[in-house]
């Protein structure tokens, strides 16, 4: 077992995510501490690997690598991990890192901090702070056994940190990627014709509380007279109430308009990754421990529609 | 095509959560099905509609009161519904997937559907720790799976509204993000009659073995900030936050 950190970075159209340089700043402290190296690891070719602050970084340029198949990747990350037993290996806690995480945490019987928010070592123990029951509670927990795995929310960690011109080694894939049960076929990129939220001023947010699609021409009205645009969290759009294209957060957009007002939006981490940056954000929900009245500049327990009509009628 | 669906029983973050002994205090606080379970049991039905074959929808019953969102996925159009018997409020992801695994490994499925996250998924989701245990490929935040022929079309959400689409030999275990159609609502009479005749397979929990999380201390977050608070009525508030815009030259 050695003291090294693995990061597993990710990659789209030739640009890594943040989240990768955040990753990659955090474990070379930890490695320090564990008196390991910090690994950055690259799947997939099309970009270029040696932009990281890390001790090393390995690449596996395979083409079969290129665009993210969650089975390829997988299996590869399960073979070097068992190859290098890595102290700890972290991941984003993104729609790329949250398919194989846990998976390889099931694979390996080794412990998987989801939600990680914080990660540091105290006396030689490791210990994860977790952001779970949708930002409520924060839990302070420590892995049992010689690896674990975390994955961490983006935006925890400084970025500038991560960033650097370590050389990358290509290696081979350490597994056979033919005859794969998965096949990536095409990305799809969102239609044209609908608003660009991320460039909007101003944003009406609207959340679970608005209740249902029919209350969703409240919002619009009020958007009208502010000059602003809606937009929402993700419930609202997985029920169907918004297209795809008007979500903000992890799985959405980011914006950083001028107003961000919000309307039943109790403020999970994946939204706040979303707009925490907006210049004004005024919050209206019944809950007076939303975690969004942390963030919120303004906030009000109340009522949405309520106050939503009474906005109208002096608009 | 035989469809399984692993569902989750979670503390509701609608309500306060009380902590005991570094964890949530789980005698003060109401269970609800995960929301994105919701997306998955739809996902299950729509397949089901479209090429035929069963549904079975199982969980672990972690404080007795699983009855309830069973009898929805069948008022909804499952087939069949399961319960692991475990009464562990606690019992984390990676113990209630290894029950999970153990009984849906007896189905022989031909898909396995979960939501594709949790709130309390503090040690990781469930579906990815059945596929693991199952020796399966896990793809989650799906929002559109059709079958044919004994492959699956899935597509995959991407941050920005971007789609990825996947062609996947079956089995696999899916992660829900969100059906293509918004889950169908069921009538409370139906749900009812449900209650009365539905016979709910009961499977005891067998070893089970937890993620290795000790846990040293739950509390809600430090704040650092907190909103400026606006009180009075709706009219007051909507006059502060109009005057508020206009000072901002926001209006």
């Amino acid at each position: 077992m050695s003291g090294d950190v693995m990061v597993i970075t990710e990659h789209m159209e030739g640009k890594f995510s943040d989240v990768s340089f955040e990753l990659v700043g955090k474990a070379r402290e930890l490695a320090e501490a564990f008196g390991g190296e910090s690994i950055a690891l690259v799947l997939g070719g099309g970009v270029d690997a040696s932009v990281f602050a890390s001790h090393a970084t390995l690449h596996v340029a395979d083409a079969a690598l290129n665009h993210f198949n969650p089975e390829a990747y997988a299996r590869v990350i399960e073979a070097l991990v068992k190859e290098r037993s890595p102290r700890l290996v972290m991941f984003g806690w993104t729609v790329i890192g949250m398919d194989l995480a846990a998976w390889l945490s099931g694979r390996m019987g080794v412990p998987c901090v989801a939600y990680a928010k914080d990660v540091r070592v105290e006396n030689g123990a490791l210990i994860v702070s977790s952001q779970a029951y949708g930002g409520k509670l924060i839990a302070e927990v420590s892995p049992e056994g010689e690896m674990a795995i975390v994955a961490c929310l983006a935006g925890s960690f400084p970025a500038e940190a991560g960033h650097g011109s370590t050389q990358a080694t290509v290696i081979p894939s350490p597994v056979d990627l033919g005859g794969l049960k998965m096949k990536f076929l095409e990305v799809i990129k969102p239609e044209a014709g609908d608003v660009d939220i991320t460039t909007q001023t101003k944003l009406v947010a609207v959340g679970r509380g608005i209740g249902g699609k029919e209350n969703i021409e409240l919002a619009e009205e009020l958007a009208e007279k502010l000059g602003a645009v809606v937009c929402a969290s993700r419930p609202v759009v997985d029920a169907g109430w918004l297209p795809r294209t008007r979500q903000v957060g992890k799985s959405g957009l980011k914006v950083k308009p001028k107003l961000y007002f919000m309307l039943g939006i109790s403020g999970a981490p994946e939204h706040l990754e979303g707009m925490k940056d907006a210049e004004l954000i005024i919050a209206i929900n019944t809950d007076k421990k939303a975690p969004i009245f942390n963030v919120a500049h303004y906030g009000a327990v109340a009522d949405l529609f309520e106050v939503t009509e009474a906005m109208l009628e002096l608009l | 095509m035989h469809i399984v669906v692993a569902i989750k029983h979670i503390p509701s973050i609608a309500d306060e959560l009380p902590v005991r002994h570094n964890n949530i205090d789980f005698d003060s606080v109401d269970f609800v099905l995960n929301e994105w379970d919701e997306h998955s049991i739809e996902q299950a039905v729509l397949i089901k509609e479209a090429v035929g074959g069963t549904v079975t929808v199982i969980g672990v019953d972690v404080i007795g009161e699983l009855d309830n969102a069973l009898h929805l996925a069948l008022a909804k159009g499952a087939d069949r519904a399961v319960k692991i018997a475990a009464e562990e409020p606690g019992a984390d992801s990676h113990q209630q997937a290894k029950w999970l695994a153990e009984a849906i490994q007896n189905m022989s499925p031909d898909l396995i559907l979960s939501g594709v996250q949790a709130s309390n998924d503090l040690d990781g989701q469930l579906g990815p720790l059945i596929a693991a245990y199952l020796d399966l490929p896990y793809i989650g935040g799906t929002s559109a799976i059709e079958v044919t022929n004994g492959k699956a079309m899935v597509l995959k959400e991407f941050p920005g509204g971007i789609g990825m689409r996947y062609e996947i030999a079956l089995p696999f275990v899916a992660g829900v993000q969100a059906a293509p159609k918004p889950p169908r609502y069921a009538p409370v009479s139906k749900v009812r009659q449900i209650a009365q005749t539905a016979k709910v397979e009961t499977i005891e929990p067998g070893e089970g073995e937890s993620g290795g999380l000790r846990f040293l201390k739950m509390a809600p977050p430090v704040v650092t900030g907190h909103a400026e608070m606006i009180q009075g009525t709706a009219k007051e508030i909507a006059a502060r936050i109009v005057e508020l815009l206009k000072s901002r030259g926001l209006l």
